[in-house]
């Protein structure tokens, strides 16, 4: 009498990254940094093929994403084969291109779900933020969303220059009348990892956020669900990533490589292309989906930790661009043998906060960060 | 968490959709961001939460069909995916 899922015996969830194209530029995107190399997309009638083979192995939710997604001419089509097989389709947006015609088209095709992300609760500061004015586009298409009568999940990003806001954000996804909130700490990949010295937040600021979130999802219960993505460098233990490698989801990007994880585009294996293989092929045999699923890859401390079947030694991607070797502990761990990386970088963080806490207050409205830079991402540079 | 009351009508939240699943033959439910593979006495359960039925009727309709349905189990599903929003409940009264 229980909804209990079974031993993982196929993926459930399909990633698809559609396209690098983004008319906004988050310094603490995940995205890859050689945003060249994904210009050559999959075709529609391709994308169609990998839907195919990704309901019959199992996959039953979809999540576009990019990029974004909505650059795509093609995304109501991809939307309504989607739900053709049955999919459970999510969009997840800048909204930016969610015009009424657009959402009235995918509401008919069969999307089921949409995420849109804002950067921040100020205006000014979400617009900096995004290095394009857009906060008041992203609430409007929000409105649209719920008129549609579609389920709104709001994202957040949390980084050192928004996480001392988060009881305002939750105002505004009140406001806004959101389902579900996402508030998710920075990972650090593509963008987010060359911008990690200015994101990476103090364990105060995530001592306080913690403090309101807890005390927000106690007064909106039933109301709101409040998803807050743990922040890793600061625990003492690494998250599950995509709980275990090449077990419950895959990533395709824009041209066509699929990935264990939306992270692991760099990792020195053999690229698993929808252009050579097929998905089932991919998932059962690659290399790169093989090489650590489960545990028996694991070297020590893991190797004999009552934790691997939990955590499964971390995030190989986090372990790969920490230490140049993807079959390393997680640094994040407390237990790994490179643990100091993460505490020099967690220190750093602290005495960066505390410097600009000195000069501006952290809650004052669209402040962005004095000290350095933050890099935005830049448009994937296209053909002339 | 709120428990069901025998005059409660659950009916699946608009978002959420249960479907079966012929790569793992099971019922699926599905929802924002979540996928619940449910067994053969969850699905019966929630099969029968059109919003109509009461849950004493949802009850008195699984001991038809089956031998051995614990009524405490049920309501604490009920209560539990009411809990997650997958499941909706109107008593008549406060909707
Ligand atoms: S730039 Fe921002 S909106 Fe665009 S893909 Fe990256 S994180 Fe998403
Ligand atoms: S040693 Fe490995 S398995 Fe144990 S807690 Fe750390 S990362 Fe997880």
């Amino acid at each position: 009498m229980e909804a209990t899922s079974r031993p993982p015996d196929g993926p459930f969830g399909l990633l698809a990254e559609l396209t690098y194209e983004c008319p906004l530029h988050c310094p603490y995107c995940s995205n890859p940094l050689a945003l060249a190399d994904y210009r050559e997309e999959l075709t529609t009638a391709q994308w169609r093929r990998v839907l195919a083979e990704a309901a019959e192995l199992g996959v039953l939710q979809l999540h576009l994403s990019g990029g974004e997604p909505l650059r795509r001419r093609d995304l109501v089509e991809i939307v309504h084969r989607a739900a053709e097989r049955g999919l459970y389709t999510n969009l997840i947006t800048s909204a930016l291109g969610l015009s009424p015609r657009r959402a009235e088209q995918l509401r008919a095709a069969g999307l089921d779900h949409v995420q849109i992300s804002v950067q921040a609760d100020d205006p000014a500061l979400s617009d900096r933020l995004a290095g394009t004015p857009s906060f008041e586009r992203k609430t409007a298409a929000a409105r649209l969303v719920k008129e549609l009568g579609w389920p709104l999940t709001l994202n957040v990003v949390l980084h050192r220059h928004n996480i001392d806001r988060i009881d305002r954000v939750l105002a505004l996804a009140e406001k806004l009348a959101a389902d579900r909130v996402e508030l998710a700490n920075t990972q650090y990949y593509g963008w987010a990892w060359r911008n990690r010295r200015e994101l990476l937040p103090s364990t105060d600021q995530l001592r306080r956020a913690e403090a309101v979130v807890r005390a927000a999802r106690e007064r909106l219960k039933g109301r709101m669900e409040i998803i807050y993505v743990l922040p890793d460098y600061h625990g003492r233990y690494p998250k599950p990533c995509m709980g275990g490698w090449g077990r419950r989801q895959l990533t395709v990007v824009p041209n066509g490589d699929v990935l264990p994880c939306p992270a692991a585009h760099a990792l020195p294996l053999p690229r698993a292309s929808v252009h050579e293989h097929s998905l089932a092929w991919i998932w059962e045999r690659s290399p790169l989906f093989t090489r650590f699923r489960g545990t028996a890859w694991m070297p020590e401390p893991c190797r004999s930790c009552d934790r691997r079947e939990l955590d499964f030694g971390g995030c190989r991607c986090q372990a790969f661009q920490l230490t140049g070797d993807a079959a390393r502990t997680d640094p994040v761990c407390h237990l790994s043998p490179d643990h100091g990386i993460v505490v020099e970088a967690v220190r750093a963080a602290e005495e960066a906060v505390r410097a600009d806490e000195g000069a501006v207050r952290a809650d004052d409205d669209a402040v962005l960060p004095r000290g350095g830079v933050l890099t935005p991402r830049p448009h994937p540079s296209r053909p002339a | 968490m709120r428990t069901v009351s025998d005059t409660d009508r659950p009916r699946l939240a608009p978002h959420a959709r249960m479907a079966f699943d012929p790569a793992r033959e099971r019922h699926v439910l599905l929802a924002p961001e979540a996928v619940a593979v449910l067994g053969g006495s969850g699905s019966a359960v929630l099969g029968l939460c059109d919003g109509e039925r009461t849950v004493a009727e949802i009850v008195a309709e699984l001991h038809r069909r089956y031998d051995h349905v614990s009524d405490d189990e049920v309501r604490l599903f009920l209560a539990r995916l009411a809990a997650k929003r997958y499941v909706e409940v109107s008593d008549g009264s406060d909707e």
